[in-house]
């Protein structure tokens, strides 16, 4: 058991290590960073200097510096506005299968709503609804569309 | 929707147990496929016109349905008819085997019908040129309009003398259609037979449809549907039209499957962003929850005898495939080859599970031993993914879609079989983009 789990411990690491390698080599090239879309292009507001939108790494959920510092102005706008709700919609890239990815818009968009629930935002003002890769913002087939389109977009529903 | 009767007689001309001289091996990839000559039915003089129908041309039709049907199994290779030595009729009666084999065919298929006070009447006799035998020989009596079907039954009884295996021609295909530019897609359910005739459409378009699939037992069907923008797991049955939501969810429920016995819907429920898995009795309405962890657990399959589960999950950090007992206990990882694995689906025969694989940008489908040995890899493409089994676990249906240029344009999805040997690789002719296959158990059984 204790051994299983050392083994398991040191799996994780070298897990770890190789993904922070992998991300230490990826280029800052355009508006990626990795694989995490960084530009403005496909960006809606929901006021001045409120986008509507952060972006997700390949088959991941957790949120990056960026998104983050997104979602405080987010919050920060719901907290001005206390009658407004709104919806996140989580939403994945076109290479993965269907269904895991209804469950990874379903992740996404709950790790933007729990965010700006810790930044003050009553989960009764925030609902979610996951479309998997059903709703692409961008239809072409290049790793640029599939990095617009792996977010979680805010909407406001009145 | 109509319902479909068939009324079958079925009884014995001649049928003798001789043993054939004539099988087709069906287990490895044929790449020699059965010569065999489908002579057009003899339709007989006294028939009666019928509403709708050709009478004089049912004959050929009929042969026509069978012939595809078997051209399509990649085992059998059709002869061209106007190499054909006896009048149907003749031939029906008995052939002339040396002139039939000049032509190198090695089986047989004739018949004839009648169509009289509003019934369809007909006949079949399966022959062995080799060994000069009548095989087998069934007749069936039916209303006229159900002729297709007719052809089907047919074919697979051939099939099954054969090959011995059950057939899966008397099927239909459930999946969703799909029309409109990539980015605003209108998704419908649709249904049509195995071969692709008969298309109807079940949802008008309104809300998101996904992820169909039939009741191993009846013509029930479960999909994911988005209606209010609710997306839940509901229960259509195609014979009435009357669909309603499985359970009382307080989130997205998706990825519905039945158990083989039809009595349960097994689906994922996200709950606060975490997708696990359930299952719900549909007599008694009892909900269980299977599956109980913080990584994505979803599209379960049941094994056929209901005992083991087998699911995708990424708890290892990546999407891989599990097998555990129906109570969740018990959990195997199965999958370990490099690459992330999803959609297992268990074969109705219980020797495979059927996958979509991905490894360094490409999707593969294959086919494993339930302990995820033997992995086979069929075909391999840009996209494609959600295998479903043919009823005799010979065959998969799934669908690929191309890679879209920058507006979106190029970009088409269509369903693909394949046989679990990894010949006979086809495109299925539907009358729209296609996605999401499930294949229906045998009409008539």
């Amino acid at each position: 058991m204790t051994f299983n789990k050392n083994l398991k411990n040191i799996f994780l690491v070298v897990f770890t290590t190789l993904i922070l390698s992998a991300c230490s080599t990826a280029k800052k090239s355009g508006d990626m960073d990795g694989d995490v879309y960084t530009g403005k292009e496909t960006v809606k507001y929901l006021a001045s200097g409120v986008p509507d939108r952060v972006f997700f790494a390949t088959n991941k959920s957790s949120l990056t510096t960026a998104s983050r510092a997104t979602l405080r102005k987010q919050a920060k706008f719901l907290r001005k506005n206390k009658k407004l709700n709104v919806t996140i919609e989580g939403h994945a890239d076109e290479r993965g299968t269907r269904e895991y990815n209804l469950a990874l818009g379903e992740r996404r968009a709950n790790a933007a709503r729990d965010y700006l629930m810790t930044y003050g935002i009553s989960g009764k003002r925030i609902s979610t609804i996951s479309y998997g890769k059903e709703k692409p913002v961008n239809p072409a087939s290049s790793p640029l569309a599939w990095s617009q389109n792996r977010r979680s977009v805010t909407v406001k529903v009145n | 929707m109509k319902k479909i009767t068939l009324i079958i007689a079925i009884y014995l001309l001649s049928f003798n147990s001789l043993k054939a001289l004539i099988e087709v091996d069906i287990t490895r990839g044929n790449l020699d496929p059965l010569p065999i000559a489908v002579s057009p039915l003899h339709v007989d003089i006294k028939s009666q016109e019928y509403e709708g129908l050709k009478i004089k041309e049912l004959g050929s039709n009929i042969s026509a349905v069978i012939e595809k049907n078997f051209k399509n199994t990649g085992l059998f290779n059709p002869l061209k008819k106007e190499a054909f030595v006896q009048k149907p009729d003749i031939a029906h009666l008995k052939p002339r085997f040396e002139d039939w084999r000049l032509i190198k065919a090695q089986a047989l298929v004739t018949g004839k019908l009648l169509v009289k006070d509003g019934k369809l009447k007909i006949e079949f006799r399966l022959w062995d040129l080799t060994a000069a035998k009548e095989m087998t020989a069934l007749a069936f009596t039916t209303t006229p309009s159900n002729w297709r079907r007719v052809a089907h039954i047919i074919s697979d009884k051939i099939y099954e003398r054969l090959t011995g295996e059950e057939g899966y021609f008397d099927t239909r295909i459930i999946y969703v259609a799909e029309n409109g530019p990539k980015s605003q897609r209108v998704k419908k359910l649709a249904i049509m037979d195995q071969d692709g005739a008969n298309t109807k459409y079940l949802t008008l378009g309104n809300e998101l449809v996904l992820t169909p699939r039939f009741n191993p037992t009846n013509q029930m069907v479960t999909y994911l549907s988005y209606f209010r923008n609710m997306p839940r797991v509901y229960l259509l049955d195609i014979e009435t039209g009357i669909q309603e939501v499985v359970g009382n969810f307080p989130g997205m429920t998706f990825a519905p499957r039945f158990s083989p016995d039809g009595k349960k819907i097994i689906m994922s429920f996200a709950e606060d962003g975490n997708s696990d898995i359930y299952t719900m009795d549909l007599e008694t309405r009892v909900v269980e929850r299977i599956t109980n962890h913080s990584s994505i657990d979803t599209s379960p399959s049941f094994s056929p005898d209901g005992k083991y589960i087998c699911f995708n999950s990424d708890r290892s950090g990546l999407q891989q495939i599990y097998v555990m007992r129906s109570d969740g206990s018990d959990v195997k990882r199965i999958t370990f080859g490099k690459g992330i694995y999803g959609t297992p689906v268990w074969s109705p025969r219980g020797d495979l599970i059927a996958f979509t694989k991905v490894r360094k940008g490409r999707f593969y489908i294959g086919v494993m031993r339930a302990d995820g040995s033997g992995e086979r890899l069929l075909t391999e493409n840009f996209y494609q993914e959600a295998p479903s089994w043919s009823p005799n676990g010979r065959v998969l249906v799934f669908y690929r879609e191309t890679k879209a240029g920058a507006k979106g344009e190029g970009f088409s999805a269509k369903l693909w079989s394949i046989d679990i040997t990894g010949y006979n690789e086809r495109k299925l002719l539907t009358k729209t983009d296609a996605s999401d296959p499930s294949w229906s158990s045998l009409l008539s059984k």
